[in-house]
């Protein structure tokens, strides 16, 4: 199954496999937020509607919501978060991915922007 | 801070600063049809002596605990106050301080919070206490909140033997965010709630389980079978409880509490009419700290490493999550709070043990005396702490009245909350054996 990548303009990823899509923030959002030191995490089965926050990011600066880009049921959440939040610091593309939401059907992220694009976007910033 | 009055001068200047000719030009944006024009009705001013006596002939058709010998309680407690505590929580440092959260100016007003909600942890066997709140009632309202967020349920089920002007507090707070509150009914014998034996509670859709600990009644409730019924449901188990009885009671934090409230007046803090007061709330786990309504002091280090305190976990507050804040409170009842330092800590160990166990004895002891008294009987057969219920077909209002007039107050008269011909008596450790035996001759003559 071919993984797709894709970024939002609130600087979410979102790596789509089939109908769950994995969630995380940007290397620019984890740099723009400073050392993040809790991340508020959902539980498993709990549902979401697009637009919605689903988890928060604490950082020394400001606590930041991360919006759902879906709407879907919470599968899977990133339990190393917390006892090491700093790995959305550390790894945010990787290790420090947030939430997995299943959606209904194939997800949709046409208007979402791929690597390039997102990277284009970044420079209007 | 200090009140500095305003010279004549100072004003106008103030007033050409700004641009006007006089304070009424301040007002001009209120309609004119809607504004006063005249002055207020009030009386001459009064010199220095003539207030200082109309408000004492005002004071004297109060009556206060100098006076009377009380045995009533039912959420605000006549215990002893050691001296002490209006001496230090008086000084100007303490009474005079607004908001006093500042780590550079007031480090001594924290670190005097910090040891509040150390007082509390170990009191309750909760790990994080908050800087305090309200009242007890507020507190326990809060606690069923946060337990809606944390578990995502919209249910609390609270004890029909819950002090019913909590529950109305309770329910106030409740009704307004969309959540349901289900009650587990009191057995009309004992006077205790089994959860276990509660018919049509959706246990499945329960936030929380609330007990409290004595309960209105004074009966000491089996926490056992709330704890089962929290674990199997995956609800979360809030007891509200009585800070003196935990003198002598196993702490909630052995009991498998999740969240521990309470009223605070009981420490130190004179009953006041009624207040003020201040809660206290301790949680422990922290995932639910992080949903701790409230304020809350940490200890730290400065950049030199030495001992520090500031207000900590700050990003679960209004100002700085905004609606999304675990909570709209974003005070607290430090000077309350303080006192209640204060008490904990001069009557120490032994001496806090002390006053459970008197009040205690006391209390049986009264209790004891009053059922010698033909025509009266408990109204419950649970063990009680300081407060029990006792019936008879007595007019108690008429037996109230009558018991002042002899500078006793008796206890509350439960019919306004459905429990006609009882009454409720509280014995704290205040009380001396000659009062208790003066106060049960007394009734005795009066009802029969």
């Amino acid at each position: 199954m071919s993984e797709q990548l894709r970024f939002t303009k609130e600087h979410e990823w979102l790596l789509v496999k089939g109908n769950i899509i994995r969630l995380g923030v940007s290397d620019y959002a984890q740099n723009e937020l400073g050392d993040i030191v809790f991340v508020d995490l959902p539980s498993v089965g709990d549902t979401v509607e697009e637009g919605e926050g689903i988890a928060a990011l604490e950082s020394v600066k400001a606590v930041s919501d991360v919006y759902s880009p879906v709407s879907g049921e919470i599968v899977a959440v990133n339990e190393a978060l917390e006892d090491s939040p700093e790995l959305v610091n550390e790894s945010p593309l990787d290790q420090g991915w947030i939430v997995e939401i299943e959606v209904e059907g194939v997800a949709q992220t046409g208007d979402l922007m791929n690597k390039q694009e997102y990277e284009a976007f970044l420079k209007g910033v | 801070m200090r009140y500095l009055p305003l010279t004549k001068e100072e004003r106008q200047e103030m007033l050409e600063t700004i641009g006007v000719d006089k304070v009424d030009d301040l007002f001009t944006a209120i309609p004119k049809e809607i504004r006063l024009h005249a002055d207020l009705d009030l009386p001459a001013p009064l010199s220095e002596a003539e207030l200082v006596r109309h408000f004492s002939e005002l004071a004297s058709k109060n009556n206060d605990l100098q006076s009377s010998v009380s045995f009533l309680g039912a959420g605000s407690y006549d215990h002893l106050i050691p001296s002490v505590i209006k001496h230090l929580a008086g000084r100007g440092e303490f009474l005079t301080a607004y908001t006093p959260y500042q780590p550079e100016i007031t480090q001594g007003v924290l670190q005097s919070i910090f040891e509040y909600q150390t007082l509390i942890c170990e009191l309750t066997g909760m790990e994080a206490s908050n800087a305090s709140m309200y009242d007890g009632a507020s507190a326990l309202a809060e606690a069923a909140l946060m337990a809606c967020a944390a578990t995502r349920r919209e249910l609390v089920v609270l004890p029909a033997s819950l002090h019913p002007e909590w529950r109305d507090v309770v329910r106030l707070y409740l009704e307004s965010q969309n959540v349901s509150i289900a009650y587990l009914p009191y057995d009309e014998a004992t006077g205790l709630v089994d959860p276990e034996s509660a018919e049509g509670i959706s246990w499945s859709e329960a936030a929380c389980v609330v007990v409290q600990q004595p309960n209105f009644f004074g009966l000491l409730e089996n926490i056992a079978p709330f704890k089962k019924v929290a674990e199997e449901h995956g609800a979360l188990l809030v007891m509200a409880v009585d800070p003196i009885s935990l003198s002598l009671l196993k702490s909630p934090g052995e009991l498998g509490a999740h969240i521990v409230v309470g009223d605070g007046q009981s420490l130190g803090n004179s009953m006041g009419f009624g207040g003020p007061s201040l809660g206290f709330f301790a949680t422990t786990g922290t995932k639910l700290i992080r949903r701790m309504p409230g304020r809350v002091v940490g200890e730290t280090v400065d950049t030199d490493g030495t001992r520090g305190f500031v207000l900590t976990l700050q990003t679960r507050e209004q100002h700085i999550r905004r609606e999304k804040a675990t909570s709209n409170i974003c005070s607290n009842q430090a000077l309350n709070a303080l006192m209640a330092a204060i008490y904990l800590s001069v009557t120490g160990k032994e001496g806090f043990r002390d006053v459970g166990y008197q009040s205690l004895q006391k209390a049986n002891y009264l209790k004891k005396r009053l059922l010698e008294i033909e025509g009266l009987s408990s109204r419950f057969s649970a063990p009680s702490f300081r407060e029990f219920v006792i019936q008879g077909s007595v007019d108690w209002d008429e037996v109230n009245i009558r018991l002042a007039e002899h500078g006793f107050v008796g206890g509350l008269p439960l019919a306004r909350f459905g429990l006609p011909e009882s009454v409720l008596f509280s014995v704290t450790e205040a009380r001396t054996k000659e009062e208790i035996d003066s106060f049960v001759n007394l009734l005795r003559g009066l009802i029969s």
